[in-house]
C-alpha cells in the first residue's frame, strides 16, 4: 500500500484521532495511544489512517507499521460482526480450552486472527483475559461466559451465533 | 576537565582505557578478537546478536561487550571455553533461522556470518532449520532484500535513520515472526523515503541486501566510512 | 484547607452511609459476571418494597472467592450469599433482619476466609472502587496526608526500607533501595510508572486490585511521588482489562477534582499528575525497559541495563517502576509503621502476598495470606483441595517465567528464597494448581509456545532460541523424541537463560528447566526408543 499522506480522512472519526494526539501534543510518543484511538473507531487500523497519523507526528511510515504490527491488540483487518475471543491463558487452557479452540477451528475452518470469509465472525486468541478463576473462559461479542465444560461451551457458541445476527 | 584513564586486565592482560568506552573497544584496540555481527562502529549499539558476550569476574551473569562500560580494576574474559560454546551455538541458531545456503549467495566468501563462522570453527548446524519461506523484494531499481538471509542485526534500520535520516527500514512483526520492512510494508521500489543512498547494502553483514546485476560471491560490502559520515554530519558539514 | 475538605466529604459520607439500616453490597468486578443483572434485581426489590430508605445497594470490588461467584455481602452481619441470580433478589431482601436465606449462605468460617490476612486486600468488596468519599471513610488517604505533614521524604524513604517491602512484580528488588536509588539520581523531571501490564497468564491480581481498590494505588503512587521527587507519573495498564482502565480514569478524575492529584495536592508543596497509558498485548512490556519504551510510543524492546532505569528511564530521566501491588501496599506501611508491616511474613520476604489461585482447585479466586504460607496450606486449607477426587501433581508459579512445585515438596514456605531455590519464583502471583490428570510436557509446551509468541525478536537466543525449543518439545509431545533431542533441549534451555538480552529470555527455559527436575520420567516415556541415536555436539 504506497502511503498517501496527502489524502487524509476527513470524517468524525478522524477527528476523534486528531483529538488524542492534540492531547499529546502531536508529540511521537502519542503513537500508540493514537493507534488504540484509531483501532477504537475504526475497528482497526486502516492504513490510510495510519499513514495520516504518521505524517502529523512526524514519526517515519516504516516505525509507524513497527509499532502497529508489535502489539497483538491492533489488527490491520477489519474484523467480522461477531467476536469469539477464546482465551488461552494457562488456567483456562488446563481446564480445556484447547480443546474448544481446536472446536472452533474444525467447526468454522478459522484460524486465531482470522475472520470467516463471509465476514461473520471474527476469531481471536487472547493472552489472558483475567478472569482466571472462572477458566474456562470465552466471550462472545464481549459476553464472558466461564466455568462450563467442553461440552456446554461449544453448545452456548453454536447457540450465540445461531441467535447472533 | 579530562577523561579519566582506567585500568583492567582482559584475559590476564593489563590494559587501559577512557572512562566512557566499552569493552569491546578496549579490547580491539588491545588485539583481542571479540566476535560481533550487530554491532558496526559509526551505528548506536543494540546489544541484540549477543556474540560478544563476555564474563567478568565477580558477576555471574554474561555482558554484552559492545554495550558494558569500562570500570576501574575490572578483570574481563573474552574467550572462555564457556563463551566459545556460547557463540557457536548462537551462529548456528542463526544458520538455523532461515536459509543461508552460502554456495548460491551473492556475498559467499565476503559475508561476516560466513566468516565468524568459519572463524569459530563451525562445521556444521545442530539444531534443525526453521527455513520459513519468506519473499525476496526486487522492486528497487538498483537493490535487492532477501529476507531469507536476514540475521536481524538492524543495522540497516540503524544507519538508514541514524546516518541516512531516511527511516525507510524498521522492524515488523515480533519473535521469530520479525521481519525487516520499508515503510507501511511497502516494495522497496515504492518507498515514499528511500533515498536510494546504498547505506543500508553496505553495512549488511549478510546477502540479505545486495547490489543488481550481481552472481554468487560477487557481491563486496564496504561499511567502513561510516565513522566519517557520522563526523560529517554531525558538523552540520 | 483541603485537609478539612478530606475531612469534611469523610464526615458527610459516614453520615450518609449510616442513615441506611442494611448495606447490601454485590460484587461488580470481572470475576462475577452478571452482577448489572442482581443489582438491577435488588434494586427493583427495594424500590417496590418501598425501602430505599433503610437498604443501600453497592456495587463493590472483587470479594475473593470468584468460584461462589456472583457474591452479595449483607451488613450488618456480614452474610455473605454465594452464587447469587436476579431471581433470589426478593428473598434475599425479604429476610432482612430476619433469618438469612440459608440455600445461598457461605459460611464465615470457611478456611478460604479465616486463613487470609488481608492487608492489600483489605478493601477490596467492601467499598465501591468508583467512590472516593467510600475509600475516604474507609481511612483512605490518611497515610498520604500523614506523609505530606508529618513526615520528610527521607522519613518515608527510611520507612519503607525499614519495612522490608520487596517489589511484588515478580523479582523482589527491595523497594526501598529502588526509591532512595530515585531519590538520589540527578536529572529532573524525574518519573514515576505504575507497571500494570499484567501479562502472566493465569494471574489477575493486579486488575483486581485496579478494579477495586484504585484509590490505594493512586495513593501509594502518590507518596511515592512525594518521597522520589516525582512530577508525573504514568499507569501502564493492560487494554484486555477495559473495567479496570474505566475504574481508573474515574479514580483520577476524582483524586484531581479534590486535590489529591495535580497541583499542590492537599495544600503542601507536592505536584504530581498521573495518566494512563494503555498496553496493546506485549507480555515483553513487562519488563521494565521495554515498557518504558512502550510508553514513548515505540515497539515494546528491552535493553540492555545498566543504566537501570532509576538513574536513565523514561525520556532518559530517573524512573522509579513498581507494580500495582507494590504500590497498594504502601499505605498501610505508612500508616501501621515499618515495625508492623515487617512482623508479617518471614525474615527475608516479609509481609502479605496476593495470589490467583486457579487450575483445578475447588476454591479458585484471589487469596492473600502472609508471606511463608506452606504451598499445603493455601491449596488445601484455603483452596479447599482439588474437586472430583483428582490428585495433586504440581502447583505452578511464576507462570512463563517460572515453574512447578511438585506434591512432595507441598510444605515449602512460599518466600522468594524457597521458589528460587525450587527453580521457581514468585513472580506476580500466579498460581495455578496441576491434577494428576495433565501432561506437564505439554504444560511446558504451552509456556514455551508463550514465551516464542511474546518474544519481542530482538536478540538472537530468545527469538530463535524459544522457537527451537518449542519445535523440541513438540516431538516429545508426539513422542518422537530421541535420547539427542533431550539432550538438545537441556543444552539449549541453559544457552537461552545465560545469553538472552532480557528478563523473558533468561526466564522462558525456567518451566522446562523445573519440569525436567521433578517430572523426568514424563520426558523420557515420550522417547522413542527402537531408534538409533544421532550424536549432538553443540
Amino acid at each position: 500500500m504506497p502511503a498517501d499522506t496527502q489524502q487524509k480522512p476527513v470524517d468524525r472519526r478522524w477527528q476523534r484521532i486528531i483529538q488524542t494526539m492534540l492531547r499529546h501534543n502531536n508529540q511521537s510518543d502519542a503513537l500508540i495511544e493514537t493507534l488504540h484511538t484509531v483501532q477504537e473507531t475504526y475497528g482497526y487500523l486502516d492504513p490510510a489512517v495510519l499513514a495520516a497519523v504518521a505524517d502529523r507526528l512526524g514519526i517515519p511510515p516504516a516505525r509507524v507499521f513497527g509499532v502497529a504490527t508489535f502489539y497483538n491488540h491492533f489488527s490491520l483487518k477489519p474484523k467480522g460482526d461477531h467476536t469469539l475471543v477464546i482465551c488461552t491463558g494457562t488456567a483456562c487452557h488446563v481446564r480445556g480450552n484447547d480443546q474448544i479452540l481446536a472446536w472452533v477451528k474444525e467447526q468454522y475452518h478459522l484460524t486465531p486472527g482470522q475472520t470467516s470469509a463471509d465476514n461473520r465472525l471474527s476469531l481471536v486468541e487472547a493472552r489472558c483475559v483475567g478472569a482466571c478463576a472462572l477458566a474456562p473462559v470465552i466471550l462472545c461479542d464481549g459476553v464472558l461466559t466461564g466455568k462450563k465444560g467442553y461440552k456446554e461451551t461449544t453448545a452456548i457458541i453454536e447457540e450465540w451465533l445461531g441467535h447472533a445476527s | 576537565m579530562t577523561t579519566p584513564i582506567l585500568t583492567l586486565t582482559i584475559d590476564g592482560k593489563e590494559v587501559s582505557g577512557l572512562a566512557g568506552e566499552t569493552i569491546l573497544q578496549v579490547a580491539r584496540e588491545n588485539g583481542f578478537f571479540i566476535p560481533t555481527l550487530c554491532w558496526l562502529d559509526g551505528l548506536t549499539s543494540a546489544g541484540s546478536c549477543r556474540l560478544c558476550m563476555v564474563e567478568i569476574k565477580g558477576s555471574a551473569a554474561l555482558h554484552p561487550a559492545c554495550i558494558t562500560l569500562i570500570q576501574e580494576g575490572m578483570a574481563v574474559t573474552t574467550s572462555s571455553e564457556r563463551l566459545l560454546r556460547y557463540r557457536r551455538a548462537i551462529i548456528e541458531l542463526l544458520f538455523s533461522e532461515r536459509n543461508h545456503v552460502c554456495a548460491v549467495c551473492v556475498v559467499n566468501g565476503h559475508c561476516e556470518l560466513q566468516t565468524l563462522a568459519q572463524q569459530l570453527g563451525i562445521d556444521h548446524i545442530s539444531f534443525p532449520g526453521l527455513y520459513p519461506d519468506l519473499p525476496v523484494d526486487a522492486s528497487h531499481p538498483r537493490f535487492v532484500i532477501d529476507h531469507n538471509r536476514c540475521i536481524l542485526c538492524t543495522r540497516c534500520v540503524r544507519v538508514c535513520g541514524e546516518i541516512e535520516g531516511a527511516h525507510t527500514w524498521d522492524v515488523k512483526n515480533r519473535g521469530v515472526r520479525s521481519q525487516i520492512v520499508a515503510d507501511f510494508d511497502t516494495p522497496w521500489g515504492d518507498s515514499t523515503t528511500c533515498t536510494g543512498c546504498g547505506k543500508c547494502v553496505h553495512v549488511c553483514p549478510t546477502g540479505a541486501l545486495f547490489e543488481k546485476g550481481k552472481s554468487v560471491a560477487e557481491m563486496f560490502k564496504k561499511p567502513l566510512g561510516l565513522p566519517y559520515l557520522k563526523a560529517i554530519r554531525d558538523l552540520g558539514v | 484547607m483541603p485537609r478539612e475538605k478530606i475531612d469534611r466529604i469523610t464526615a458527610e459520607h459516614r453520615w450518609f452511609l449510616d442513615q441506611f439500616n442494611y448495606h447490601i453490597l454485590v460484587c461488580a468486578g470481572l470475576g462475577c459476571p452478571g452482577n448489572d443483572d442482581i443489582l438491577r434485581a435488588l434494586g427493583q426489590t427495594v424500590r417496590n418494597r418501598q425501602l430505599t430508605d433503610e437498604v443501600l445497594i453497592r456495587k463493590v470490588g472483587c470479594m475473593g472467592l470468584c468460584s461462589a461467584g456472583p457474591l452479595v455481602l449483607i451488613r450488618p452481619g456480614d452474610l455473605m450469599y454465594q452464587k447469587v441470580q436476579p431471581e433470589d433478589a426478593e428473598e434475599i431482601i425479604a429476610s432482612l433482619g430476619k433469618k438469612p436465606v440459608e440455600r445461598l449462605l457461605l459460611s464465615p468460617d470457611l478456611a478460604f476466609f479465616t486463613r487470609q490476612h488481608k492487608n492489600v486486600l483489605r478493601l477490596s468488596g467492601r467499598i465501591d472502587p468508583e467512590s472516593l468519599p467510600d475509600y475516604l471513610v474507609a481511612g483512605g488517604y490518611q497515610a498520604l496526608l500523614q506523609a505530606l505533614f508529618a513526615m520528610q521524604p527521607t522519613d518515608i524513604l527510611r520507612c519503607i526500607q525499614e519495612s522490608g517491602l520487596r517489589g511484588r512484580g515478580g523479582a523482589g528488588y527491595p523497594t526501598g533501595l529502588k526509591w532512595s536509588t530515585v531519590a538520589r539520581a540527578q536529572g529532573s523531571p524525574k518519573y514515576l510508572i505504575c507497571n500494570a501490564d499484567e501479562g502472566d497468564p493465569g494471574a489477575f491480581m493486579d486488575r483486581s486490585l485496579l478494579e477495586s481498590t484504585p484509590y490505594a494505588i493512586l495513593e501509594g503512587m502518590t507518596v511515592a511521588a512525594y518521597a522520589v521527587g516525582a512530577s508525573e507519573g504514568f499507569i501502564y495498564v493492560r487494554a484486555e482489562y477495559p473495567l479496570a482502565v474505566q475504574r481508573l480514569k474515574r479514580a483520577i478524575r476524582d483524586a484531581e477534582q479534590n486535590n489529591l492529584l495535580g497541583h499542590s495536592i492537599c495544600g503542601s508543596n507536592l505536584n504530581f499528575r498521573v495518566q494512563i497509558r494503555l498496553g496493546a498485548g506485549a507480555f515483553v512490556c513487562g519488563e521494565e525497559t521495554a515498557l518504558i519504551r512502550s510508553i514513548e510510543g515505540r515497539r515494546g524492546l528491552p535493553r540492555p541495563r545498566p543504566p537501570y532505569p532509576a538513574e536513565k528511564g523514561l525520556r532518559g530521566r530517573p524512573t522509579l517502576i513498581n507494580n500495582v501491588e507494590t504500590y497498594a501496599n504502601i499505605p498501610s506501611v505508612i500508616t501501621n509503621g515499618p515495625e508492623w508491616w515487617a512482623r508479617l511474613g518471614t525474615d527475608k520476604s516479609r509481609g502479605t502476598k496476593v495470589f490467583a489461585l486457579t487450575g483445578t482447585i475447588r476454591n479458585t479466586g484471589l487469596i492473600e495470606v502472609p508471606m511463608g504460607m506452606p504451598l499445603r496450606e493455601i491449596v488445601y486449607d484455603i483452596g479447599g483441595g482439588l474437586p472430583g477426587g483428582h490428585a495433586l501433581k504440581a502447583v505452578q508459579t511464576g507462570g512463563p517465567s517460572g515453574g512447578c512445585i511438585p506434591a512432595a515438596l507441598l510444605d515449602t514456605p512460599v518466600t522468594y528464597e524457597s521458589l528460587n531455590e525450587l527453580g521457581s519464583i514468585m513472580g506476580s502471583g500466579g498460581m495455578i494448581v496441576i491434577d494428576d490428570s495433565a501432561s506437564m510436557v505439554d504444560i511446558v509446551t504451552y509456556f514455551m509456545a508463550f514465551c516464542r509468541d511474546e518474544s519481542c525478536g530482538k536478540c538472537t537466543p530468545c527469538r530463535v532460541g524459544t522457537a527451537q525449543i518449542h519445535n523440541l518439545l513438540t516431538k516429545f509431545q508426539n513422542r518422537k523424541a530421541t535420547m539427542a533431542d533431550l539432550e538438545m533441549l537441556e543444552w539449549l534451555c541453559d544457552l537461552v537463560r545465560n545469553t538472552s538480552l532480557c528478563g523473558l529470555g533468561q526466564s522462558a527455559p525456567n518451566p522446562v528447566l523445573s519440569a525436567l527436575r521433578f517430572f523426568r520420567q514424563e520426558f523420557l516415556d515420550c522417547i522413542l526408543t527402537d531408534q538409533n541415536h544421532e550424536e549432538v555436539r553443540p
